[in-house]
């Protein structure tokens, strides 16, 4: 057990939907990440989810596009995120994921990744890019140094596979609500309901987070009921990209506590 | 790693290079190609479809041409070129869009998507596209648009759309990164045509297959005239396509290989395409394979003058060659490919590619002077029209 699971386990006993918030780190600027970072636990999110800017990014939309690229224009590394991650658990225990792709973590070094994870207080890891059939070595890496693998399922995915994918995941299993790369979207599709139904059925031992063009208090209320928890991200880097510099955390607060109101109510 | 979870079944390696590096959405996709593919691979309606339609539409068999003014040059040497230029369309690239776009009839597929370079690639697809009755949009960077204006036009002419990528380098690998997040949000009705042997299983070997009549055709042209084997095989190396199907039918025979890489204005300035080089393996573009990239994993711009090698990754087949030493990958600078560009074209009139170019300007690198005679084959991939506006700006 780790943050990620113990948190999710009482969420799931208080009949309380989780809240897990993207940023990109590194952005706006360097200096931001901390203050966002507390303006998101603030507003009331379960579950910090960090990106690790990469370079090509294509599971990602233009939005997070952008925030990559300006985070790596900024001077964002792998080493700078754990320096980030240690400083955030000298005020916080919430549960924190990292989001990146595979190729940020080779050069790294997958072993001292996971190493630097267990040091700094990283709970889980989500690689978009890293389907379960590639992630025999990483799975008992992460295993070793008990952060969760945090597997993606998508409207394609099939039962068969979905079944294998709940079997590997540990922490949640996130449920990728359309067949498209992220980024915010007007509606909640019927694809996305039939899809969440069905993985409820299948899917017996992780919780479902749904992530992925969540992006309205309209959307959490939505969606609640056929799921665990929601993930968003290019929302909230839109809000960011919109927000003078001053009235920033402000308006991710504000933005965080709509949509956990959304949840609760 | 002692523990194995037997549940996972990883696929479409090339010792430790290849796999499926690529979101989950794209899985069941995946999985619907390779079924297919192995099924037409084994069916003899499909590969005589296939075959007719390099035949009669893309023109094939391609000559292999007795080089005689450029052999002189050299001492004891016969080069031979294998004429991929007079292909339909300019280049060997029509080999794989079509047997693509036939497997994409057979998915009921209705749209076509592709990314490009040089657009050689596009223009292909569009080609194909056009002939096949299928809707078809190419990603293409804005700056080979810039560079390669022409190709944009014919296809445009064939009816694609082609919609520019202002991302990143503006290059072949932002139009792939576009591509792939394109097929990720259609992929029910959507083909995704690759232009050469990299991304995820199966398309490495899908594409090499496509392309591997380059080499066949070779052998027994080889044989007719000269009745023996070529002792060296030359060919460029952008995403490895060319060279992978001219290679592969003589990967067990005693034959020399050399792939050429763009070494643009140095191996030593940051100014290259050298991949396999310079490079470290990594995972880009859906499979783990030698990649241009920093220390912290971030994919390093290309560069060559010419359009379809500037990219810095590289088909993870060839990554495996390199590392078991079965083919020697090598470089040329855009001088030295400009220059061979120029000899070719005066001495033998036939006006190359400047991919083609870089294995052309090869031959001036390898110790050509043995005592005994050395038959080369040199894979001119494409011809040179394209290239004009480039070679004409100096
Ligand atoms: C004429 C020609 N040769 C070679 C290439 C490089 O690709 P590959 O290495 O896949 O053959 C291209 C790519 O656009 C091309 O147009």
């Amino acid at each position: 057990m780790n943050r990620l699971t113990t948190k999710l386990q009482s969420l799931q006993k208080e009949k309380r939907k989780a809240l897990s918030i993207f940023l990109t780190a590194g952005f706006p600027m360097m200096e931001k990440t901390i203050p966002l970072v507390k303006a998101i636990e603030k507003g009331g999110a379960d579950i910090l989810e960090l990106g690790i800017p990469f370079s090509d990014p294509l599971a990602d939309g233009p939005t997070i596009q952008f925030s990559s690229h300006v985070a790596l224009e900024n001077g964002i590394t792998l080493s700078k995120i754990f320096s980030i991650v240690k400083e955030i658990r000298t005020f916080s225990e919430k549960p924190i994921v990292l989001m990146g792709y595979m190729n940020s973590l080779l050069a790294f070094g997958s072993e001292k990744f996971f190493a630097s994870c267990f040091e700094c207080g990283v709970d889980g890891i989500i690689i978009p890019d890293l389907p379960i059939e590639e992630a025999e070595e990483i799975i008992l890496q992460a295993k070793e140094k008990n952060i969760a693998t945090i597997f993606l399922a998508s409207p394609t995915t099939t039962n068969e596979r979905l079944k294998l994918l709940d079997e590997h995941s540990t922490g949640f299993l996130y449920c990728v609500s359309i067949t498209g790369v992220t980024g915010a979207r007007k509606n909640i599709s019927s694809q996305t309901e039939k899809f969440l139904k069905r993985a409820k059925k299948i899917v017996k031992k992780n919780p479902l987070l749904v992530g992925f063009g969540i992006s309205t208090k309209k959307d959490a209320q939505q969606i609640k009921g056929l799921c665990d928890g929601i993930i968003v991200g290019s929302a909230l880097i839109n809000l960011i990209r919109e927000s003078k510099a001053r009235e920033m955390e402000k308006n991710v607060c504000n933005f965080v506590r709509e949509l956990r109101t959304g949840l609760d109510e | 790693m002692n523990k194995k979870l037997v549940t996972l079944n990883s696929k479409g390696h090339f010792g430790k290079f290849g796999g499926r590096f690529v979101p989950e959405t794209l899985i069941a996709a995946l999985d619907e190609l390779e079924i297919a593919y192995n099924k037409a691979k084994n069916d003899s309606s499909f590969q005589k479809e296939f075959r007719l339609h390099l035949k009669d539409f893309a023109g094939r068999p391609t000559p292999l041409y007795f080089a005689e003014r450029l052999s002189a040059k050299f001492r004891n040497t016969k080069i031979y070129l294998k004429r991929e230029d007079l292909c339909h369309t300019g280049a060997h690239k029509i080999n794989n869009t079509i047997g693509q776009i036939l497997l994409a009839k057979k998915l009921n597929k209705k749209r076509i998507i592709a990314e490009t370079g040089a657009g050689q690639h596009g223009v292909a697809t569009a080609t194909v596209a056009a002939k096949m009755g299928f809707d078809c949009v190419v990603y293409m960077g804005t700056k080979d648009m810039a560079r390669q204006e022409m190709n944009v036009k014919r296809m445009q002419l064939l009816g694609a759309e082609v919609r520019g990528v202002t991302s990143g380098t503006q290059t072949l690998k932002d139009a792939t990164n576009e591509a792939i997040r394109d097929w990720v949000a259609n992929v029910r009705d959507t083909f995704y045509v690759l232009g050469s042997v990299v991304g995820p299983h199966p398309y490495p070997m899908m594409v090499r297959d496509f392309q591997k009549i380059i080499g066949e055709e070779t052998r027994e042209q080889i044989l007719e005239k000269e009745n023996r084997l070529p002792d060296i095989l030359v060919a460029c190396v952008g995403g490895g396509s060319n060279s992978i199907g001219l290679f592969f039918p003589f990967l067990n025979d005693d034959v020399k290989m050399f792939g050429v890489e763009a070494a643009g204005l140095g191996i030593n300035t940051t100014q290259h395409a050298a991949t396999l080089t310079k490079g470290k393996p990594g995972v880009l573009h859906g499979s783990f394979s030698y990649l241009l990239q920093d220390d912290d994993g971030q994919i390093l711009p290309a560069h060559s003058i010419s359009a379809g090698l500037d990219y810095p990754g590289v088909g993870p087949e060839h990554s495996f060659l390199k590392e078991s030493g079965r083919v020697k990958y090598v470089s040329v600078t855009d001088d030295e490919a400009l220059n061979a560009l120029f000899e070719l074209t005066k001495l033998e009139g036939i006006f190359p590619a400047l991919e083609s170019s870089h294995a052309l300007a090869y031959l001036k690198k390898m110790k050509l002077n043995s005592k005994n005679e050395k038959i080369v084959v040199v894979n001119l991939s494409g011809r040179g029209e394209k290239d004009l506006p480039t070679i004409l700006r100096g």
